[in-house]
């Protein structure tokens, strides 16, 4: 019997952007207020599993033709890259800097490089979390 | 008052957990225990709402809609397994 979800497959749609919307909120509010790069990487492949829910593998790596193991080895190198940065400036390794610029639209912000740190455990989150799945469902 | 109210509220919704965890347990058929896991979700929900309220903080804002998504994605992936019997396939046209 041919099964048709299209309303899955349309409540997904609208859905996803909502969940993508909420974690890239909580991966800016990381420094702040509860969230982070850790929770923000989970959400984003909690939408990309929802978009795999309603579709298929072979669907969604077309939407997005990432290969997500290249992404952890991105976000390892962002991680790593923040930390290393530190000891040309003569500081120890990891130490951080902030400072306030002005942006064009958002006026003076506060800029800090465990914002590129955080980014680097997004990247390493999402990569793994979709590793995972997405090697689970292709197996036979 | 306010708080009387509140704390009124939530053993009003713990009394209904405890009536889905016995549709849970009891629950004849495996679509019955789905659909109870998804009321015990937005209880949840409920719940931790009204905990906000009485710690007057608003940084659990974040845990509601977690939970909401989190309830949805789940009993859809649970719905999927019943329907088709994998959640993930690798090509649906085939």
């Amino acid at each position: 019997m041919k099964t048709n979800d299209v309303i899955l497959q349309t409540a997904s749609k609208v859905v996803f952007f909502i969940i993508i919307l909420f974690a890239i909120h909580l991966f800016f509010a990381g420094h702040y207020h509860p969230g982070g790069g850790f929770v923000g990487g989970l959400m984003t492949s909690g939408a990309i599993v929802l978009l795999l829910l309603a579709y298929d593998i072979k669907t969604v790596s077309q939407g997005f033709p990432i290969d997500y193991k290249i992404l952890i080895g991105i976000g390892l190198f962002l991680a790593a890259g923040t930390a290393v940065a530190a000891v040309f400036f003569n500081v120890p390794l990891l130490t951080h800097a902030f400072g306030y610029f002005d942006l064009p639209l958002f006026g003076k912000t506060s800029l800090h490089t465990a914002m590129l740190f955080d980014t680097g455990v997004y990247l390493v989150v999402i990569g793994v979390t979709m590793t995972i799945i997405q090697t689970i469902g292709e197996s036979e | 008052m306010v708080e009387m109210v509140m704390k009124f509220s939530l053993i009003c919704f713990s009394f209904s957990m405890l009536g889905l965890v016995y549709r849970l347990i009891k629950g004849p058929t495996v679509p019955d225990r789905v659909v109870a896991l998804d009321a015990i979700g937005i209880n949840l929900v409920a719940i931790i709402a009204i905990l906000s309220m009485l710690l007057r903080t608003n940084e659990f804002l974040d845990v509601i809609l977690l939970m909401g998504i989190l309830a949805f994605i789940g009993t859809i992936g649970f719905a999927k397994f019943l329907e088709k019997g994998e959640i993930i396939e690798y090509d649906r046209h085939r």
